[in-house]
């Protein structure tokens, strides 16, 4: 049986200096990558497949299969891209993982780029976290240096070269098509699909695009083994992730733990909602993955147990909410955020969020009209599935969640003219 | 009017060095508006055709860029430039009523500069920080656990040219044209500056250590194992390049 928190990615965390090599190094750095380079490449990523390890950036698609769609022996140049673009509202793991321990990343591209016969590595992070950005480029002059990336890496033979490229503010990036628009320098634009990034990614090459916590888990899996990463979380959502609590709990903070742990556990090592409030409405996996309410308290959180209970385990961002949040309003801002980062290419994402949004105001400020929430549930129906890339898909279950669980709220506003709810309630500075 | 030769040389030492690590040099863009917004504080219409003049691109082509990019600024802003988080976490915690006082303290709008020229202001999507909400962000440095009072401190501060350092982040605040210049590639020697995680980052961490809760033993002495009070097996780490290995990769 494994212990409830299972530090690994988060294990050094607390050591001064771990983002530097020597600090790194001190916490046991860069040992996975000589074994793995002692490997033939087709065993590095047969160990990631049988290790379970799903992707960490929402989708939860095998990243060992991942790796395994990249042609092998052919004569063109391979791109490893790492998806560093960590901008779900809720999710703060890949950032403050970059700003600890960068070099955990560095050394998972490192594998993960000799398992698919890349030349470079992009990691693209978002623009705005300046720190994260200067510690990643630290991170990389100081590997280079130290020769575990650059040319012919620990004397194998194999070239890498890494290069830090930072955004300039745009959610969609986080797809992984329009990332690779941006990294070509253009407006990041999804792509359809086929051909599949594996076949033709950035500059129309082979490219795999992983997460930043799935390639920084490729150390800790290559060296200690498939089965030690296996006997963690559960039959099909192995392994550990890290989970962020934020929003009305006592202390919100950031937990490492085997997929599968429960709300009702996190909320008590976090010592529970803040000033024993009622839980009224949560996340697990970010807003694009709906609402969930104290119903799932012992709901596991793996990707099967959180898609059975129609929402998803997404990036673990789990943002809580209690009684004195307005879901009305939660569910606006949420929706504003969506039609503000569609990039406009497709007709039911662009002009569904727009009209979404009007209509969510309305209801919020108590001027709704009976068929309303009728109208936003067929305009979300027309949107999901049918939107270009997976952002218009993400922007329909926060409000059909919300509908689900909290109807009375949104016909609440219309019969009262107005929000119920006192936002300084909500405040952190409200109970003090 | 166009940068003069003084400038365009010095930009195009920069601009060249940024390029050569891509292997399609279109894609140095982003990192290029970077350097021309660190040049001028925000992308003018000289910016913009510099841009498209080193990369043999359009004007039309580079201004469809930056159009789609928040970060880069048409107008000048503030040589602090402060984004409140109002996302829903930030938000419903307090980031609106931040927003608000500060947009009454300093008396500017969205997108608007002090009259000194030292503060602007603009709301935020999420920022990555929400353990910490109600978060702001000063010219992309974290200032977590934030108040409208301590906000306002914040940007008194920052108005009257105190000394200000964020929460998870070097220790003193560079300027916008400066931050800029870090985006498009540029170090400025304060990566070792400031802790490697804020509180909430190690909560978790904190608990397992309190209850001696760790990962799984690996197979064999091998695993990092993080003991209750932070002791790693890896402390006998074999120091750079002690796991040289000499075979040829398939």
């Amino acid at each position: 049986m494994t212990d409830p928190l299972t530090p690994v990615l988060t294990a050094d965390w607390d050591q001064p200096g771990v983002f530097t090599l020597d600090g790194y190094r001190r916490a046991g750095g860069y040992q996975a990558l000589p074994k793995a380079l002692g490997m033939p490449r087709e065993e590095v990523i047969t160990i990631v497949k049988n290790s379970g390890l799903r992707g960490r950036g929402g989708a939860g698609f095998p990243t060992g299969v991942k790796w395994g769609f990249l042609p092998q022996g052919d004569t063109k140049p391979h791109f490893l891209v790492v998806n560093a673009d960590e901008s779900e509202p809720g999710a703060c793991k890949d950032i403050p993982l970059m700003m600890a321990t960068p070099h955990t990343l560095i050394e998972g591209a490192a594998i993960a780029a000799y398992a698919i016969g890349a030349s470079h590595a992009f990691i693209y992070v978002r623009g705005e976290v300046l720190h994260v950005i200067r510690r990643l480029r630290h991170a990389v002059e100081e590997a280079r240096a130290a020769g575990y990336i650059g040319q012919n890496i620990l004397g194998s033979g194999f070239d890498v070269e890494v290069i830090i490229h930072a955004g300039a503010g745009a959610y969609i990036c986080g797809e992984e098509t329009a990332l690779l628009d941006s990294l070509e320098g253009k407006r990041g634009l999804p792509r359809n699909k086929p051909p599949f990034p594996a076949v033709a990614g950035v500059y129309a090459l082979p490219t795999n695009v992983n997460n930043v916590e799935s390639i920084a888990s490729a150390p800790s899996i290559i060296l200690n083994g498939a089965d030690w990463f296996a006997s963690m979380g559960t039959e099909k959502s192995k392994g550990c992730g890290i989970f962020n609590l934020s929003g009305h709990v006592t202390t919100p903070g950031t937990y490492e733990a085997p997929l599968g742990i429960t709300l009702r556990e996190l909320l008590e090592l976090s010592g529970g909602m803040r000033g024993g409030r009622r839980l009224k409405f949560w996340t697990a996996g970010g807003s694009s993955a709906g609402i969930l309410t104290e119903e799932h308290l012992d709901m596991p959180m793996d990707f099967e147990s959180v898609a059975a209970a129609g929402s998803g385990l997404g990036t673990r961002s789990v943002m809580i909410f209690d009684d004195t949040t307005c879901v009305v309003g939660a569910v606006l801002r949420w929706t504003e955020f969506y039609q503000h980062e569609s990039c406009g290419k497709c007709t039911p994402c662009r002009e569904g969020t727009f009209w979404l949004v009007r209509i969510l105001e309305q209801l919020e400020g108590g001027h709704g009209k009976d068929e309303d929430v009728e109208k936003m549930l067929d305009i979300c129906d027309n949107i999901t599935g049918r939107a270009f890339c997976a952002l218009g898909d993400s922007a329909t279950p926060p409000i059909t969640s919300a509908v689900k669980y909290f109807r009375d709220e949104f016909l609440q506003h219309q019969k009262e003219g107005g929000c119920p709810f006192d936002p300084a309630a909500s405040t952190v500075w409200s109970e003090a | 009017m166009p940068f003069s030769d003084q400038v365009r040389a010095r930009l195009d030492a920069d601009a060249d060095r940024i390029i050569a690590q891509y292997p399609g040099p279109r894609s140095a863009i982003l990192p290029l508006l970077h350097l021309v917004q660190s040049e001028e504080g925000y992308v003018s219409e000289d910016g913009i055709g510099y841009c498209a003049a080193k990369l043999g691109l359009t004007e039309t082509d580079v201004t469809g860029v930056v159009s789609f990019y928040t970060m880069y600024k048409r107008r000048p802003v503030g040589q602090y430039h402060v984004g409140v988080c109002t996302n829903t976490v930030c938000g419903v915690l307090g980031g609106n009523q931040i927003l608000a006082e500060l947009h009454e303290h300093l008396g500017v709008g969205d997108d608007e500069v002090t009259p000194d020229g030292q503060v602007s202001l603009e709301h935020l999507e999420c920022n990555a920080a929400c353990v910490y909400a109600p978060v702001v962000m000063v010219n992309w440095e974290f200032f977590d656990n934030m108040t409208p009072a301590s906000a306002r401190q914040l940007t008194d501060d920052l108005r009257a040219g105190h000394p200000v350092k964020p929460t998870r982040g070097p220790d003193r605040l560079v300027t916008w044209r400066e931050a800029a210049r870090v985006l498009a590639g540029f170090n400025d020697g304060l990566a070792t500056e400031g802790p490697a995680a804020g509180p909430a980052d190690l909560l978790g961490l904190k608990i397992a250590h309190e209850h001696g809760w760790t990962a799984p033993q690996a197979p064999g002495d091998r695993a990092p194992e993080p003991g209750p009070a932070g002791q790693k097996a890896g402390d006998q780490a074999p120091a750079a390049g002690g796991g040289q290995i000499n075979k040829e990769p398939r």
